[in-house]
């Protein structure tokens, strides 16, 4: 059990691909304009890294070392077309906002980096587990992050819902701050750089705190026992 | 008469920062004669809340405070975007600018010397992409106003944004004369019709123009002190002069005159106080020149081709970024070694 709860910690804390791994940048930073389209794409994504994790754990020893790359891409690709056409039939005004951004996960690093670096290794259950928590990992930084973004620029949360429950979820978005005049450079790219930028660092200053707090803790019952 | 040993000392961080507050005196003191005492408010919201972000952030980080403080360069910061801002811009914009400089573009790089963009600059542009609105309502000088406000109203319209009872706010507000310009051009007015409306004056805009001679009288006093070197005014003013007249040369009814750039929208203020930033500009005497020709380029482009009626905080953020580049590319030879 303890590597099941290693492989949660590592995909939702301490190998974070949004905040300490720094992959799959791209979509992190172009859709998360609202909270809404950050947890749709994230969950999209969550869902093509646990598949394509799962479908190359078995195959991993048939595959020759020197065309893995291409037969990787071809597993993913052939899951995110799967994704892009689900998406397209159930959730269709989100798949137009999240547009080109969909087909794009086959080209997203993270979801590569996590086939050849852990599925490509061990056996299925691990990796797909190993694949669901990166995704959801970085969904929550996408969600965190697009969260931010709409606050501190529209003052909203939650808009865009509509899109994905329908015209009556529309009454579920949040205004927070009544006549907010809008901070455009939020929804803008630069803001998805500064907003990043503070989640890196909001995870830092934690990691470091809970260090801090761990090793004072280990020295404790040392210094009592002299 | 002093003793040997004949050592001068550089001045320090807050003398320097004092003299080019005492330079921009006569351009506010003009301002306020111009426009009335609005911008007074502007300069103290924007001083009280950069010193207060200064010491809140330098807290955080767990620096000594009231050194940092003293040393004056976040009061320089606030000042030149007050200055830059529109004098009746509300009070919560004032604040929001100089959150953004000297939070975002000046502590969080690492505080004063560690920060690559000029914060005034950043935070000016920041405030331009998000409220391009409110960034672009300039009121009339005083005397073209049709009604004109006293300070009380200024106050008003600054924290409350009410006007006087049957005043639009029309009557206080007007094109400056870069936007004048860039929208009648499209319209296809050649420049000898644009440049008789009363907005504009013997130089650039009327009223405006004094403003920017306060400047440069305020830049001629830190040249004489040595506080900047004349390098970066010379060579942005001169590539500025230089472009304008080229394209003014040819087409005078399509460019407008050289003293028109020169003269208008921020050319002044930036010559002086901006493009001269010790921090966020080169060092080398060589770098220092390329660095102002490029802010001088850009801003002539951005004014004549671009979106904006005024180009100086992207330029002169653009040409930030080229500046390691240029000192490493400028490093003079030292002496004793080959090239």
């Amino acid at each position: 059990m303890g590597q099941y709860r290693d492989i949660v910690e590592h995909g939702l804390w301490k190998q974070n691909p949004g905040t300490m791994q720094l992959l799959g940048l791209c979509p992190t930073l172009a859709v998360t304009s609202t909270a809404v389209n950050g947890l749709s794409l994230g969950l999209a994504t969550a869902l093509v890294m646990a598949a394509s994790n799962a479908a190359v754990a078995p195959v991993r020893r048939y595959v020759p070392d020197e065309i893995r790359i291409p037969v990787f891409i071809l597993v993913i690709a052939a899951l995110v077309t799967i994704i892009d056409l689900s998406m397209n039939a159930f959730v269709h005004p989100l798949y137009v906002v999240l547009g080109i951004f969909i087909p794009l996960i086959v080209t997203n690093c993270i979801v590569l980096a996590r086939v050849e670096a852990f599925a490509a290794k061990n056996p299925i259950t691990p990796s797909a587990l190993d694949g669901l928590m990166m995704g959801l990992g970085l969904t929550l930084v996408l969600t965190l992050l697009g969260a931010v973004r709409e606050l501190v620029g529209k003052g909203t949360v939650l808009s865009g819902i509509d899109l994905v429950f329908g015209a009556e979820a529309k009454a579920w978005v949040l205004q927070l701050i009544p006549d907010y005049p809008g901070f455009l450079l939020a929804i803008l790219p630069p803001g998805a750089f500064i907003g990043l930028g503070l989640l890196i660092a909001t995870h830092n200053w934690l990691e470091q705190r809970r260090l801090a707090k761990a090793s004072m803790q280990a020295a404790l019952p040392v210094a009592q026992s002299h | 008469m002093s003793r040997s040993p004949y050592l001068s000392s550089a001045p320090s961080v807050s003398v320097i920062m004092l003299k080019v507050l005492l330079a921009l005196l006569p351009g506010i003191a003009t301002y306020v004669w111009v426009y009335g005492g609005g911008i007074l408010i502007s300069l103290a919201l924007a001083t009280l809340t950069a010193l207060l972000a200064e010491a809140a952030v330098l807290r955080l980080r767990q620096r000594p405070v009231l050194p940092f403080l003293m040393d004056g360069s976040a009061i320089v910061t606030a000042w030149l975007l007050a200055l830059a801002l529109p004098p009746l811009a509300p009070w919560w914009l004032v604040v929001v600018g100089t959150l953004f400089a000297i939070v975002v573009a000046k502590q969080l790089y690492g505080g004063l010397g560690y920060n690559p963009f000029n914060p005034a600059m950043i935070g000016y542009a920041a405030l331009l992409i998000s409220f391009p609105v409110l960034m672009t309502q300039w009121p009339s000088p005083l005397e073209l106003a049709k009604v004109s406000l006293s300070f009380t109203d200024q106050w008003h319209y600054i924290f409350m944004r009410s006007l006087p009872l049957g005043v639009p706010v029309d009557a206080i507000s007007s094109a400056t004369p870069l936007d004048y310009l860039k929208t009648q051009l499209i319209l296809q007015q050649p420049i000898s019709d644009i440049s008789n409306t009363p907005i504009f004056g013997w130089l650039g805009g009327r009223g405006s123009e004094l403003v920017a001679l306060a400047y440069l009288l305020g830049g001629i006093y830190l040249l004489q002190q040595r506080i900047i070197s004349w390098h970066i005014p010379l060579a942005f003013l001169a590539t500025l002069t230089l472009l304008s007249g080229t394209f003014h040369l040819f087409a005078p009814g399509l460019y407008a005159s050289p003293q028109f750039h020169l003269f208008s929208g921020a050319a002044m203020l930036c010559a002086f106080f901006i493009a001269t930033d010790p921090v966020s500009g080169p060092t080398t005497p060589l770098a220092k020149l390329v660095f102002a020709a490029g802010i001088g380029v850009l801003t002539y482009v951005i004014r004549v081709f671009g979106a904006y009626p005024d180009g100086i905080a992207f330029a002169v953020i653009l040409m930030n970024m080229c500046v390691p580049l240029l000192d490493a590319y400028t490093q003079p030879r030292v002496f004793g070694h080959e090239k």
